[in-house]
């Protein structure tokens, strides 16, 4: 998009001044053109259709179209365009297509991309966060503004997952939630921030790539391992620096001298009593309640966790080392005559095994999914036989991609797939009322195939009859290959 | 003067005229010279035609009179032309046959320039068509315009009256007062046939229905013609009575512009049910015939 052509706003509007109709177009809004559309205030040029070019270097270099040649397998002739589904066909909010074609020219065409963008009823998007902190027990419901959108689904490894959209979500419910998780799952495929609110838990701000916010604070890190597997990833690191250390995590917390790491360096008991449940020697269950404090646990003293220290084992002067899964939380103590730990400053080194922890994390992102089936209408619109295509696309003779990006095809019935909305380009979804979501797909097959599944040869066009390529051309994100 | 844009399409046999809203796809037969001759024309035509109809904008975003044409230009009386039949008793302005009639009037000066076996004029789906001897077009026709139905296609030859196709729905660029996802009409001009499209698209129509959401045309698009009338935002689940109500409404509206000689046939289309109104039979090609024909 660009914004190339001056205006004037008269309120909220603008009258646009690209050619002598003078428009006024409301936000959101394109003029009697569709070119030209208000884009919060602002004038741009809205292209019919996106072309990705499949090229290393992607200057302002535009590549001739080039539709001739003998099949040489390759999906795509050189130079490599492949025609992306977005902006192919819709209904709203996009370029319109006419209705009524002339019949044109086969001539010369030697490979099919059936582009549509597919309009989802059955669609959704999975979240995954990366997370240590408690954002709401499993199957809580997931809502915004309000309305339910979906539901937090399992923990997996240092991150958290929603399950967000689906049938029930867009069209089972009130018109409001329809229309509210249409709009929620737009924007988040379009790589939006947008803000859940989780039933008995937290509020947090996802946005595909970047961080989560958590109850106003973004997360910076994604845990190096459990409690547990800190203690043994760090146990020799520890050894001789520090008599004790306990890593704190709501899922499994560990406790160096009694964890087998600690056992096996002969590190000797420091009589500390820890809360929670044992599961095995140094690893404890529930040591807290979930929360948004050390390691996913509402603690914020980290002391809270510890019962009193055996007086039998325990000797003044024992140095503990507290921290978090991630080391953003840490803390040191020796305990004093009574045994009672009391906070002193940290040594360097164990400054430097905090960092180290820190360090091993990797930065915490929120990553969206979109997941969705194409059903027999959408099928119907590439071939007279529907579940031809089906077969075709699990026989791998027909590729499937949205937006130009790699997809992965559910096994069994139907063509559902998932799609990491970063690797398409920017603004690739949209809505139709219903509610549902307009997402592109491609189908890329041979010419023959696709006249063998019964496609519909009258409306093949030649690669070179699409004229309007966007200034957007970026690079595939996945290598052209023969789809055969 | 500003120029339009001009471009053969990369087959280097279709001409790609476009400026501002309008967007022109034409193809020719006929002699090299004679394209040539007719591409001219048509370029020369175009060139300040945009700016010839909005010098009388304002005027052509009013209700036409049933008996009065204070329009100047050779397009904007043209669009009068069109609508006039209807203004009596309905409200409609000339830009309800703007399309048809851009493309009529482009298609007018290649013919007047060359001498071609066949041409067409596409005006964003209203087409023009040139048929001489036993030429014959094959036109494409889909469910809806956003791909997803099944498709057919509809054969005019030079023999038929018709030289004009346009289709009007609540799916396409404008307005519609109306569910049909889909009117098409065959008359004798694109101008005709575009007009006659709104009028039909628009009488399909189940009033105060509650799952048809609609809001009035000017929240929209603050310039629209239809000022605060109320356009077709959204239409939800309907009953197989519903829709066939809502055709049979259309239906009977397309027989009295059969009747009064205003269209040649047309096809409704809402939900995937098809309603087809003509005075002979259509040629109307199945999606198997069409494979078949490919092969």
């Amino acid at each position: 998009m660009t914004t190339d052509t001056a205006s004037e706003s008269a309120g909220d509007k603008i009258r646009c001044d690209a050619c002598p109709v003078m428009c006024y177009i409301k936000p959101g809004a394109a003029g009697a053109c569709d070119r030209y559309a208000n884009q919060d205030g602002v004038l741009v040029r809205v292209d019919p259709h996106i072309l990705l070019e499949r090229t290393v270097s992607h200057g302002g270099r535009l590549v001739p179209f080039q539709a001739s040649g003998d099949w040489d397998g390759k999906i795509v002739q050189q130079p490599d365009l492949f025609v992306t589904a977005i902006g192919a066909g819709t209904t709203y909010p996009d370029y319109k297509p006419a209705p009524f074609i002339v019949s044109s020219e086969v001539d010369g065409v030697d490979m099919v991309t059936v582009v549509t963008e597919g309009i989802f009823s059955y669609c959704g998007v999975k979240v995954k966060i990366d997370t240590d902190r408690f954002l709401g027990p499993e199957t809580a419901t997931v809502r915004v503004d309000g309305e339910a959108v979906g539901h937090v689904t399992t923990s997996e490894y240092g991150s958290q997952m929603l399950s967000l959209g689906g049938v029930h979500h867009l069209t089972g419910g009130s018109k409001k939630e329809g229309r509210v998780t249409c709009d929620a799952l737009m924007d988040l495929s379009n790589r939006k921030p947008v803000e859940l609110v989780i039933d008995g838990g937290a509020t947090v701000v996802v946005q595909a790539g970047a961080p989560p916010i958590v109850n106003g604070v973004k997360e910076e890190r994604m845990r190096v391992g459990c409690g547990s597997a800190t203690i043994g990833m760090f146990a020799k690191q520890w050894q001789g620096k520090v008599d004790e250390v306990v890593v704190v995590d709501d899922h499994i917390t560990g406790v160096l001298s009694e964890h087998q790491a600690g056992k096996l360096l002969d590190i000797p008991a420091t009589g500390i009593k820890m809360k929670g449940r044992r599961s095995t020697p140094g690893r404890y269950f529930q040591v807290a309640q979930p929360g948004t404090g050390w390691g996913g646990t509402d603690i914020s003293d980290p002391l809270a966790i510890l019962g009193p220290f055996d007086p039998k084992t325990a000797r003044p002067g024992t140095t503990i080392l507290m921290v978090s899964t991630t080391g953003e939380h840490a803390g040191y103590y020796v305990l004093d005559e009574a045994l009672r730990p009391v906070e002193q400053d940290m040594p360097p080194d164990l400054k430097f095994s905090v960092e180290r922890i820190q360090e091993n994390c990797e930065p915490a992102l929120c990553t969206v999914l979109f997941m969705a089936g194409a059903g027999g209408s959408l099928r119907a619109g590439v071939t007279d036989n529907p579940v031809r295509l089906t077969r075709s696309v699990k026989d791998a003779l027909t590729r499937v991609t949205s937006g130009g990006a790699p997809v992965y095809v559910w096994p069994g019935g139907g063509i559902t797939f998932m799609v990491d909305v970063t690797q398409m380009p920017a603004g690739a979804f949209g809505y139709v009322p219903t509610p549902a979501i307009v997402a592109p797909i491609e189908f890329t097959l041979r010419l023959s195939d696709y006249a063998a599944l019964g496609g519909h040869m009258d409306y093949v066009q030649p690669l070179g009859s699409l004229k309007d390529v966007s200034k957007d051309i970026r690079q595939l994100p996945w290598p052209v290959r023969s789809a055969g | 003067m500003r120029r339009p844009q001009i471009a053969l399409l990369p087959d280097d046999r279709r001409l790609h005229l476009q400026d501002g809203p309008i967007d022109l796809i034409i193809g020719a037969d006929g002699a090299d010279g004679e394209i040539r001759a007719a591409y001219q024309a048509a370029v020369q035509r175009f060139t300040g035609l945009l700016d010839e109809l909005c010098a009388e904008l304002p005027e052509l975003r009013e209700a036409a009179a049933p008996d009065h044409c204070g329009l100047r230009g050779v397009v904007a009386r043209r669009m009068y032309g069109a609508v006039a039949p209807y203004a009596a008793d309905t409200f409609i302005t000339p830009m309800a046959a703007v399309a048809g009639s851009v493309a009529e009037e482009i298609l007018g000066a290649m013919r007047g320039a060359a001498k071609l076996a066949r041409a067409y004029v596409n005006n964003g789906g209203d087409i023009a068509l040139h048929l001489s001897d036993r030429a014959r077009f094959s036109v494409g026709l889909m469910d809806r315009p956003d791909g997803t139905g099944v498709m057919r296609s509809i054969t005019v030859r030079a023999e038929d009256t018709v030289r004009g196709v346009a289709t009007s729905g609540r799916h396409g660029r404008s307005f519609s007062l109306g569910i049909a996802d889909a009117v098409t009409v065959l008359a004798r001009t694109a101008s005709q046939a575009d007009a006659a499209a709104t009028i039909i698209a628009n009488a399909v129509d189940l009033p105060g229905h509650p799952a048809v959401v609609r809001r009035p045309a000017n929240e929209l698009q603050p310039d629209s013609d239809l000022g605060h009338r109320l356009v077709t935002c959204e239409v939800g689940a309907l009953s197989g009575d519903e829709v066939a109500e809502a055709l049979a409404q259309g239906a009977a509206r397309a027989r009295q512009l059969l009747e009064g000689e205003l269209i040649e046939g047309t096809v409704l289309q809402l939900c995937g049910e098809i309603r087809l109104i003509c005075a002979k039979p259509l040629e109307i090609n199945r999606p198997q015939q069409l494979q078949a024909s490919a092969a």
